[in-house]
């Protein structure tokens, strides 16, 4: 009666939005590009050195861990990679970088399970981790070379082994202006270019920026959370700058150390930021306010890294007080009923 | 297309209309045999009242309504009765049903039964008359209309929609009502609205089809209290609680029907069918459906008989291409994947796609990497990256109390946008399955 046909039998819907997560990851590390492009050009072959020693970390520890052999390929390992490479120094030594990326991928996504279920960023995870271990190392920053082909400080430094102590090092502009001996401003424009000392990929501000709007444009990234964080960002420290008690400008707040970077790109890791958008205001809002305190009153010039990571231990809480609001009910009502 | 009014929230999927909306409707030809199953739609199965053997003319009763919610079968073709045995349905079961052999020599003419002219009839009796008809929502669901025209005493409607929104990808049958019988939209309004003893009514379109909007603006009478909505392209702006929030602003309370703020919803196919019984006397034997898809050679839309097998279906509109990989019933966001070509259509069959392997493109599931798009499409605002938790873990009691999950109405959005291809909607209805199942605790 009934002839077999080559049909296949799948549930609705039967058609898919065109955006997959391996594109989405991928359009992530293409954005990237410029970013890792002018790292090279600012910092010589020591930028790129250290950006493939922490990759080669991150996809080596995911073959190896991950969940299946191909989990590779969804790119998540490669942002992360990249990720951690741009906001180390650029004379940091190559083994560390590495270690930096495996302990990052291990202990900030493997270890709970792969992609997806990390409550930490584990970019953030390895660098946090280098802060820890390396803290000297972490914040050398060489004051510039001579010719663009030399090394930027002692990247082949052997394991365990004190960097060469004849490195000249020069403040970033955070560090100057916090802890230096005659604090001085950097000119914004400076900022904006990256012609400033820092991490490889945390100084040219205006390149993250339009890596971080092309991704937000398609649908990539959810651009709530770095406006959120901007907005706060510029708010509080502007408030505190008009009163008097801190020396940083608010817009020299928005363009200096790791906020780029960690705004676009870290705070806005999918797996480790709320789901709804009014969680991505409540989550960029804390990031920015934790930001400002940090840099104020820390005792660190940097306070991005590690408000992100508080933000992120915060996410489950975001995301239960953020549920949405069911269709046809009102909030009243619920509270009412409850 | 900003500023018409909408809901929030939705997805918008690849329309591909452009197949089949400029195609006007023709007649399809009758099939050697005719399946009426029994169970055509939501609700308790009729009761046979034909036996082998017994001859029928087209638009005869053959099986009656048995209960409220439940309507009456009639022989869309003329012939013989050839048995009633289990078939294959669009849902998948097996279904008892009426085979009819179709008679060739028969002219297939209607024989035009006594009515009464609608205005003649007491508003009350008018649902009754339309019952009779067997006919049913024509805008998926198939729920008998009947029913719907008695609303709950205490709920008063006050404001009939008319749906021509339309919104799946692919169908264009009800855009082909809207502009070859836009006078019988009109009648079927004032039919509708004479049952409900009310006289304002409010015909939503989506905006991508201009010529609809144009039509019925054309055609409107003077004296209808109607207004022409066009509304936003987004899916699913036809679903009742959609398109009640961009009509009236107005968000049906959960677990409420929409009489409850005093609105009633009809397709406007079914409005049209409504005028057609009033008219001839006819019942609901034929429907106007879109045979679309890359994988149909012949694509179109076709008033065609319920009963016709899918297979008469598909040989008429030229044959499968060979990269034909799914067929469906309905649109390609919440139609029913069809294996079995004997399979018959049915009143609910606003649509036949055949899908090739580029349209329905199959994609690895990869882990959810919790981005929070399936919240954001979710137009009852529900959390499907937690329900799928829920779900997968059989938690059925959060999920029912706590995530909402009888308010989800399978609408597909979330599965659509998840970048990872998880199948949430799918883990949603299988829920839904599993809960029915379950004895009432
Ligand atoms: S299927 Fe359910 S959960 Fe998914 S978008 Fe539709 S209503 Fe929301
Ligand atoms: S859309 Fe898919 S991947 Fe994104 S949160 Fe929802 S279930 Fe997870």
């Amino acid at each position: 009666m009934t002839e077999k046909t080559k049909v296949i039998i799948t549930a609705s819907p039967h058609v898919r939005s065109p955006d997959s997560t391996t594109k989405i990851m991928w359009s992530v590390v293409i954005s990237l590009l410029p970013v890792i492009a002018s790292s090279i050009y600012f910092f010589g072959p020591s930028a790129i050195l250290v950006i493939i020693a922490s990759v080669a970390g991150c996809l080596i520890t995911e073959r190896m861990f991950g969940s299946n052999p191909g989990s590779v390929a969804d790119g998540s390992a490669m942002i992360t990679g990249l990720l951690l490479g741009l906001c180390l120094p650029p004379g940091f030594p190559l083994w560390m970088a590495f270690l930096g990326g495996v302990f990052g991928m291990g202990f900030g996504k493997l270890i709970y399970g792969g992609l997806g279920q990390n409550i930490f960023n584990p970019a953030l995870v390895g660098r946090a981790f280098l802060q820890a271990a390396f803290p000297v190392a972490i914040t050398t920053w060489p004051s510039g070379t001579q010719h663009w082909w030399n090394l930027q400080g002692d990247n082949f430094a052997l394991p365990f082994m004190t960097p060469r102590p004849d490195t000249v090092t020069a403040a970033t502009p955070l560090g100057n202006l916090k802890f230096g001996d005659d604090p001085v401003a950097t000119p914004i424009l400076d900022l904006l270019l990256g012609t400033i000392n820092g991490s490889v990929g945390e100084t040219s501000a205006v390149l993250i920026l339009l890596g971080g709007i092309y991704l937000a444009v398609r649908g990539h990234l959810n651009w709530h959370i770095p406006v959120s964080i901007f907005v706060t960002t510029f708010v509080v420290s502007g408030l505190f700058y008009v009163i008097g008690i801190s020396q940083f400008s608010p817009w020299f707040m928005l363009f200096s150390g790791g906020l780029m970077l960690g705004a676009w790109y870290m705070a806005t890791d999918m797996v480790t930021s709320p789901l709804s958008t009014k969680g991505c205001w409540l989550f960029g809002f804390g990031i920015g306010l934790l930001t400002v305190i940090i840099r104020i009153w820390g005792g660190l010039p940097e306070g991005v890294m590690y408000s992100i990571l508080l933000m992120n231990a915060l996410v489950p809480f975001i995301n239960r007080v953020t549920q949405p609001r069911l269709f046809g009910t009102s909030k009243k009502k619920k509270e009412a009923g409850e | 297309m900003k500023g018409l009014p909408s809901f929030k929230h939705g997805v918008h999927p690849p329309e591909n209309k452009d197949i089949t909306s400029g195609i006007a409707s023709k007649r399809f030809p009758f099939p050697k045999e005719v399946i009426l199953p029994l169970s055509q739609h939501i609700g308790t199965p009729a009761k046979a009242l034909v036996k082998a053997g017994d001859h029928v003319e087209r638009g005869d009763v053959i099986a009656e309504a048995a209960g409220f919610i439940s309507s009456t079968v009639h022989a869309t073709a003329a012939g013989t009765v050839k048995s009633i045995e289990l078939w294959p349905h669009p849902n998948g079961l097996m279904v008892p049903s009426i085979r009819i052999t179709v008679d060739q020599s028969s002219s297939q003419m209607r024989r035009n039964r006594m009515v009464p002219r609608w205005q003649d009839v007491k508003d009350e009796d008018l649902s009754k008359e339309i019952a009779k008809a067997g006919i049913v929502g024509l805008g998926g669901a198939a729920f008998p209309s009947h029913v719907k025209l008695c609303p709950p005493e205490d709920q008063p409607v006050e404001l009939l929609i008319i749906n021509g929104s339309e919104c799946e990808p692919y169908l264009t049958s009800d855009h082909r009502v809207m502009l070859e019988q836009p006078e019988m939209v009109y009648e079927g309004i004032r039919i509708e609205l004479k049952a409900l003893g009310i006289t304002r009514c409010v015909i939503g379109i989506e905006n991508n089809k201009p010529d609809a909007i144009e039509m019925m603006r054309k055609t409107r009478p003077a004296d209808l209290d109607a207004k022409i909505q066009p509304l936003t392209v987004k899916y699913p702006q036809g679903a009742e609680k959609m398109l009640i929030k961009a009509v009236m602003g107005r968000e049906v309370p959960s677990g409420a029907l929409p009489s409850a703020i005093g609105a009633m919803v009809q397709n406007v196919a079914t409005a049209a069918n409504v005028a057609a019984v009033f008219q001839t006397g006819h019942p609901l034997i034929e429907r106007i459906m879109t045979v679309s898809g890359r994988g149909i050679r012949r694509p179109g839309n076709w008033k065609i008989p319920f009963g016709t097998k899918l297979r008469d279906v598909i040989e008429h509109c030229g044959g499968m291409t060979d990269d034909t990989v799914e067929i469906l019933f309905g649109g390609p966001m919440m139609g029913q994947a069809i294996s079995d070509l004997d399979v018959p259509v049915l009143k609910g069959t606003g649509g036949i796609l055949v899908l090739t392997k580029d349209e329905c493109k199959r994609q690895d599931i990869l882990p959810c990497i919790r981005c929070g798009k399936c919240l954001e499409a979710c137009p009852i605002f529900l959390n499907p990256q937690w329900m799928k938790d829920l779900a997968k873990a059989e938690r059925f009691e959060e999920l029912v109390e706590e995530a909402h999950l009888n308010d989800c109405m399978l609408c597909g959005c979330c599965s659509f946008i998840c970048p990872s291809n998880i199948p949430l909607s799918q883990y949603f209805a299988m829920s839904k399955t599993q809960l029915r199942r379950l004895p009432k605790s």
